[in-house]
């Protein structure tokens, strides 16, 4: 493989391809609420200034808006932070967008803890529950660049409102240019035994250094990457559940109604099995810097290597 | 607190200004901008016009003030350390780890903080609750609430203000910070909100329209809201963001950056701190 590290953040990943994905899709129609030069949207409203529309602060008027264009035949991104696609105008993309089933892509910036210093009100820790319970709703929550641009590539053809959840943060890669998202499809980035570990999103990476750091105490986890939560990869949560005597989540989102709870509801109905769920727990994040937060709320490697060791 | 003169209200606001930017320059991030602009109303209002013990944050009749902005934070922390509510060297921990003066304000009595806020376009209607409290029980005191151009893009903020003119809440005053900016540029080139005094009369409010960079028409105007009967008020400043140091005014990129070390050097020459 001759492909160059990307160690970008998420969003950055995400404007990049979204304003080359412009050139040879022109049904793309791209909102944002004010926060452009954040979610990077920016680098599209350049390129294709007549296709960019930025409503100012208001977000349920982005969701409403998004519906229009998208009855119309459009393909719509609608960006702004999570909190505010996912919390403020949670209603308008219930009713108005995935109720009448229209091609919108809620593609929101700045999730989770990894924020940092703006602190717990925008510190996005609810929102894969809130979109998950939607019905016809697609999650995806993507690891790295190349990950998100995968993703990217799935959206723009397939059909109907998906919630793509972005991060602020720089995350280095977990995978390279080669590779192809497929909807529904964990994907196995070490294969340990006894221990398995589902993770999402920035904190992936985090998962897989984590199990470096148990290795050197003899525990060998597996490592699952959960980059599609709605539809999930059913398969594997029960093939992992079989070949695993103890299984781990770990998500930057409340630990209610995130990826521990999608792969609980799996295993409860499938392949009962014992889950710890990692990430955080039931409360609001604070302001510090992402580093600070994640040590703070084990979600960095050691945390989450000295969780599972405490578990076994 | 009425006995301020204006040159002392001035220099209370150049004080704020002060430690808005070492907040903001020590915590090598957050929002100065309009914190910059709005520190003459929000000086006026804290200085010369809010009946409020520093001593006893908790004082049922204070009159309450609601920080809509969120992220004008430290103009709010500013105010709250000079009034002596809490130490001024806390102020240093702005932003960092374990601090109680988060990023956006949280709820946090005995510091004064009366609402949790960052979340843009939900104070106005909080405003609203606490003027509904006081008819309830029987108070006098006053709400405040500091309400932005950015920030009123929300249709949130038009639900309240119909509330507040549909309640006839005269104990109710919005002050707006209108300084033409918001994160991704001018007004005008993102969402024009223009006219803003028009609309708020259109919904039944008193609107004054005022320099709010001009400490005179500040403190005249907290007057005249006071002594307004049977409807709400907005006092409509003009302002200029960054308002105080030449290199920030008007210049949106200056909304949400910390300053480097020159410009924080520029700052605090021109703000008249000798080094
Ligand atoms: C509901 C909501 N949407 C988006 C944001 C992100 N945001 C923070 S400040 C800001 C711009 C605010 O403009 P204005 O209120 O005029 O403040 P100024 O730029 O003048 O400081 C935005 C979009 C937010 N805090 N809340
Ligand atoms: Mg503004």
């Amino acid at each position: 493989m001759t492909n160059e590290p990307l160690n970008i953040a998420t969003r950055v990943a995400y404007g990049k391809k979204l304003a080359g994905l412009g050139e040879t899709h022109p049904e793309i129609v791209v909102l944002d609420a004010d926060l452009s030069c954040s979610t990077k949207t920016d680098l599209f409203a350049k390129k294709f200034p007549n296709r960019f529309f930025n409503v100012g602060i208001a977000e349920q008027d982005l969701m409403g808006t998004a519906a229009g264009l998208a009855q119309c035949g459009f393909t719509v991104f609608a960006s702004t932070f999570t909190i505010f696609a996912t919390g403020r105008a949670w209603e308008i993309v219930r009713q108005s967008i995935a109720y009448p089933g229209f091609n919108v892509k809620i593609c929101s910036t700045h999730s989770g803890i990894t924020v940092g210093e703006d602190g717990a009100s925008h510190q996005s820790l609810e929102d894969i529950a809130l979109m998950r319970v939607i019905p016809g709703m697609k999650v995806l929550v993507p690891a790295d660049a190349h990950q998100t641009m995968g993703m990217m590539e799935f959206m723009v053809k397939d059909k109907g409102p998906t919630f793509m959840r972005l991060g602020r943060a720089e995350v280095k890669d977990v995978f390279d240019s080669d590779y192809r998202f497929t909807l529904g499809k964990g994907e196995v980035l070490k294969q340990g035994r006894e221990i398995c570990i589902f993770a999402t999103g920035y904190v992936v990476r985090a998962a897989l250094d984590a199990a470096q750091l148990l290795a050197s105490k003899g525990v060998q986890p597996t490592v699952v990457n959960m980059g599609s939560i709605k539809p999930i990869d059913e398969a594997l949560i029960v093939q992992m559940a079989s070949q695993h005597r103890l299984l781990f989540s770990v998500e930057e989102h409340s630990v209610i109604g995130g990826l521990g709870s999608a792969i609980a509801e799996v295993l409860t109905a499938k392949a009962p099995q014992r889950l710890i769920r990692l990430g955080m727990q039931d409360e609001f994040g604070q302001s510090g810097t992402g580093a600070e937060l994640l040590k703070h709320y084990r979600l960095d490697a050691q945390g989450i290597a000295d969780s599972i060791s405490g578990c076994i | 607190m009425q006995t301020q003169s204006i040159q002392e209200l001035t220099n209370i606001a150049r004080h704020l200004r002060i430690n808005i930017i070492k907040m903001v320059h020590n915590a090598g991030c957050g929002h100065f901008g309009g914190a910059f602009s709005s520190a003459d109303m929000l000086t006026g209002l804290f200085f010369y016009k809010l009946n409020y013990r520093p001593d006893d944050p908790f004082w049922e009749d204070r009159d309450r003030f609601v920080l809509s902005s969120g992220h004008m934070s430290a103009g709010l922390y500013a105010a709250l350390a000079k009034l002596g509510v809490f130490n001024e060297k806390e102020l240093m921990g702005f932003r960092k780890f374990g601090t109680p003066l988060q990023g956006h304000p949280k709820f946090n009595l005995k510091y004064g903080i009366e609402m949790s806020t960052g979340s843009l376009g939900q104070g106005l209607s909080i405003g609203n609750g606490m003027a509904l409290a006081a008819r309830l029980k029987n108070k006098n005191y006053r709400v405040y609430s500091l309400e932005t151009d950015g920030g009123s893009e929300s249709g949130m903020v038009w639900e309240g203000i119909m509330t507040a003119a549909h309640y006839k809440l005269d104990n109710r005053c919005v002050l707006f910070d209108l300084n033409n900016v918001q994160i991704d540029g001018y007004m005008s080139d993102v969402m024009n909100i223009h006219p803003v005094a028009d609309k708020f009369r259109a919904f039944n409010w008193h609107a004054i329209e005022i320099d709010g960079n001009d400490m005179q028409q500040i403190c005249a105007a907290l007057d005249e809201a006071a002594a307004t009967k049977g409807r709400p008020t907005a006092i409509i400043g003009k302002t200029i963001m960054g308002k105080g140091v030449s290199i920030f005014e008007n210049k949106p990129k200056y909304h949400g950056v910390a300053p480097t070390d020159e410009e924080f050097k520029t700052a605090m020459q021109e703000l008249g701190v000798q080094s």
